[in-house]
């Protein structure tokens, strides 16, 4: 009998251990410790650099993608990355391949440091082009960048953007890498598919995302089928002037789909383009009534709308009398007309897709299902002849809505979540998906079918949404790099916090399998688009051409001083003053006003040196400039308040940097 | 006493008996007694886990299932469910929430009850306990299948992901999920309760049954 006792008393101590000791998570598989880096025969590191890669814990993969990325001191990278800043408003250029960031350039959001904003009249002026109604916008949510093509490929002249939070589209010269011009459109309050140009950037071309009556008009939600549209706006671009040119642009009224986004077409199908759509299903939402939110009501039907339109003849339509009707200003061709005159056509997609990206070959069209495992290619010849039979059934607003089967090609089963597609050289198509929280490598299989084929998935951290291959949405995509823009970084870096920045992820498409090779944390805003073009196409001026240079207008400037010539004219009560910089000193350096002055002040910049850039500030005036070799920049002011006040250069810029100041002595006005 | 409850209860062990072979009644009490204590700890442990494994989800997001309460990353769960259209965990297995505490209390009792009554009545008052695992088990597929097969078709994702069962015991996948359960100590402690329980019946039939068998032949005689 005392054996179980025995026996019990020991199920009872086993249970309580198990007790004490199961619930417990067991610890994460830790990562594997690397294998001691070894030289392989004769060739290897030398021991000194084994000794640093292994006292890092670096495996022979990471060597080799720092290796792949390493750019040394005074050497430079191969390729610049554009990419959106998000709800920064700006544009982040970042160097390929070592993910170092070059530049931030201003766009919808005033930054100090490029005096964009704080005073400058000419970078006033181009943030005022974007204020809508009455009120001063200075905010933007820049989503996709696209820069200007030469027989579609990237010829590093100009970049436009778009802010989808008030559609507007701004134009950035690529010789200073400032923005020249923000337009707005005046029947859109949200644009998506934007911007993108056709292979000759005859015109920036956006459309819309949400849909609001035109000239966002008040209506009623219960009136949204009648009375809320879409358009897609052709900007007409002035490649001699460097402007959107608003006069010669026009819109064309689309049904309220919530068009997303878009790419023209090239080659075989230039003069064409492209647009998903995402709301075919014309929800209106209203969760707090009890109706599906608009996450479930846009998302019932089982197809969308590819928007297939033709630009080209959509131009030719616009310019002729009685074809448009002008809102607000903006030619529009209206629904029936681009269906009467062929300019529009839908053809269904696999639900609430993401990407419309144009082959390089522009044959087809791969639209990336998002909510649907596959991307479906489009045949532009295909397309064609189901125009020209006339194989379509219509939608509400008899558009043509093409028979599915017969344009379709193929879909590839790729995973979840697939959202937007780039191409390499090697006939390869790259194509993000969200969910699963990778790169997927499929082939490119020409009409065939049969060779359209998964070939490689690869994980990236964390939620991917964008991708960006070199030149890998132009005719002749260069492969080697792609970037994956991803949302989520959670435990990629540093924390800093709750706002945590994204993880934008160089990956290796050069070789036979693609690797990741660098994490870049983006801490500015949230990456959307991003576009990558070989360095040497890009020719970015040193210091402007002349001295006494207006960077609005890529001129000299009427207002340039010359050194000798700097004065202080008075006229009443309007001042202007004419202020030279050089280092290191500014001339004038005593400015004396009365209260109540209206002052406009231009500096210019009698450097020619590279890099010998002056800042300008006074204090209490909230005022910042930056005023580059040769440029000559403008602010205006009030002088409110009496007092003495200090004015200094902003940027380090000699040894004597500190004594590059003066002094702005406002008198009371009783005094006067 | 009634002749019924006499019966039910079993015949007392003599005095002399007990004293000759104390052992023998001793180890079926104790064997209850422990089956009772361990299945009042199991209410304050967790009985199971589900890990949910996702790219996004380095660390994984888990869901831990006590008798009376689910505690882990409930919100976010909930969060991505509604994306299939998965109804939100709080409105699972409400009822057996709720009684649980008191019901497993109640089998303890019944276990204690078990050591007094000395008829092969004393199987049926640990029956309850003796099945609980498989009962939380069974219950628990129940809900996972009741609410992966019950999914809103207009909830976004609905086209994407088919109605699914995740498995209680084994790795199921989902979506971008693969789902890992685990039995937790709650769990282990009901079934240890369980073993204990019928390693007393074993022996509790060996104690009484001689006894019951006397009182019959003397009851017949």
């Amino acid at each position: 009998m005392r054996r179980w006792i025995v026996l019990v008393l020991l199920l009872m101590a086993a249970a309580a251990i198990f007790v004490a000791c199961s619930d417990e998570e067991p610890e994460p598989t830790a990562t594997p410790v690397p294998a001691p880096v070894q030289a392989s025969g004769g060739g290897g590191l030398p021991d000194d650099l084994l000794a640093v890669a292994n006292a890092r814990g670096l495996t022979p993969q990471d060597i080799r993608a720092a290796l792949k990325t390493y750019v040394p001191s005074g050497k430079k990278d191969e390729y610049y990355l554009f990419s959106s800043g998000g709800q920064s408003g700006n544009v982040v250029v970042i160097g390929v391949p070592s993910m170092r960031i070059l530049k931030q350039i201003a766009v919808f959001t005033p930054e100090a440091w490029q005096g964009y904003g704080y005073g400058e009249v000419g970078t006033e002026a181009v943030l005022d082009g974007g204020n809508v109604d009455t009120t001063t916008i200075r905010m933007g949510d820049t989503h996709h960048p696209a820069l200007s093509e030469t027989n579609g490929e990237y010829d590093g002249q100009f970049l436009f953007i778009n802010d989808k939070a008030s559609a507007r589209v701004a134009v950035i010269d690529l010789r200073d890498f400032e923005t020249k011009q923000i337009v707005k459109d005046p029947n859109l309050i949200s644009n998506h598919g934007s911007s993108f140009v056709p292979p000759n950037t005859e015109y920036v071309i956006q459309a819309s995302q949400y849909a609001t009556p035109l000239g966002w008009e008040y209506a009623p939600i219960s009136e949204y089928k009648e009375k809320y549209r879409g358009l897609i706006t052709l900007y007409k671009f002035d490649r001699e002037k460097g402007r959107i040119d608003l006069a010669n642009s026009f819109s064309i009224e689309i049904p309220p789909y919530w068009q997303d986004l878009c790419d023209a077409g090239k080659l075989v199908s230039d003069g064409w383009a492209f647009c998903n759509s995402f709301n075919t299903e014309m929800a209106t939402g209203g969760i707090e009534s009890g109706n599906p939110p608009f996450e479930a009501g846009v998302s019932q039907r089982d197809t969308d709308y590819l928007h297939i339109f033709n630009w080209r003849k959509a131009a030719e339509v616009a310019a002729q009398a009685g074809k448009t009707e002008v809102i607000n200003g903006m030619r529009v061709i209206r629904i029936p007309t681009a269906v009467e005159e062929g300019i529009l056509y839908l053809a269904p997609e696999p639900k609430s897709p993401h990407g419309a990206d144009v082959t390089p070959d522009g044959k087809y069209i791969t639209v990336a299902g998002k909510l649907d495992p596959h991307v479906t290619i489009y045949s532009f010849d295909k397309i064609m002849k189901a125009i020209e039979a006339k194989n379509w059934t219509t939608d509400d607003f008899g558009i043509p809505v093409l028979d599915f089967d017969a344009v379709m090609l193929t879909q590839v089963e790729l995973g979840l979540g697939p959202l937007h597609t780039q191409y390499d050289d090697k006939g390869n198509a790259y194509t993000s998906l969200f969910l699963d929280s990778a790169v997927a490598k499929w082939s490119l299989g020409g009409d065939d079918p049969a060779g359209y084929k998964l070939l490689e998935k690869l994980p990236v951290q964390y939620n991917i949404g964008h991708i960006s291959a070199a030149e890998g949405d132009t005719v002749s995509p260069d492969g080697q790099y792609l970037v994956a823009l991803n949302k989520w970084a959670v435990d990629r870096f540093l924390s800093v916090g709750p706002l945590k920045p994204q993880n934008e992820q160089l990956l290796d498409i050069g070789s036979d399998q693609m690797s990741v090779l660098y994490d870049m944390p983006m801490g500015i805003g949230e990456p959307h688009y991003a576009q990558m073009i070989k360095a040497d196409k890009i020719k970015a001026w040193e210091v402007y051409p002349e001295v006494g240079w207006d960077p609005l207008t890529q001129a000299p400037s009427e207002f340039a001083v010359k050194p000798g010539e700097e004065r202080i004219e008075r006229d009443g009560n309007n001042v202007t003053i004419y202020m030279t910089a050089v280092r290191s000193h500014l001339t004038p350096e005593h400015v004396t006003l009365k209260q109540g002055d209206n002052v406009t002040w231009h500096i210019t910049n009698i450097e020619t040196a590279p890099d010998a850039t002056h800042g300008f500030d006074i204090g209490g005036q909230n005022i910042s400039l930056s005023i580059e070799p040769g440029e000559t920049a403008t602010f205006q002011f009030t002088a409110n308040h009496s007092g003495t006040y200090a004015y200094y250069c902003t940027e380090f810029c000699s040894a004597l940097h500190l004594e590059m100041m003066g002094y702005m002595m406002v008198a009371p006005e009783e005094a006067n | 006493m009634a002749p019924e409850i006499e019966k039910f209860i079993g015949p007392r062990v003599p005095t002399d008996e007990l004293k000759a072979h104390r052992m023998r009644y001793i180890i079926p009490t104790l064997l209850f007694v422990a089956a009772a204590v361990l299945l009042i700890i199991s209410i304050q442990r967790p009985w199971w886990r589900l890990k949910l494994n996702a790219p996004q989800y380095p660390a994984g997001l888990y869901v831990t299932a006590y008798v009376n309460r689910m505690t882990g990353d409930i919100a976010e769960i909930d969060g991505l469910n509604h994306y299939i259209g998965m109804r939100p965990l709080a409105e699972a297995a409400v009822l057996e929430q709720s009684i649980s505490v008191f019901g497993i209390v109640a089998l303890a009792m019944l276990i204690l009850a078990a050591t007094f009554v000395h008829s092969k009545w004393a199987a049926l008052l640990t029956l309850p306990a003796l099945l609980l695992p498989v009962f939380f088990l069974a219950d628990l597929q129940f809900w996972l299948a009741n609410f992966g097969l019950n999914l809103d078709p207009n909830a976004a994702l609905s086209s994407s992901v088919d109605p699914f069962i995740p498995p209680v015991l084994w790795k199921g996948e989902i979506a971008q999920f693969s789902t890992v359960p685990r039995l937790l100590s709650g769990f282990w402690l009901s079934l240890w309760a369980s073993g204990l329980i019928l390693a007393g019946l074993f022996f509790h039939r060996r104690a009484y049954k001689p006894l019951v068998e006397a009182q019959h032949t003397q009851g017949s005689s």
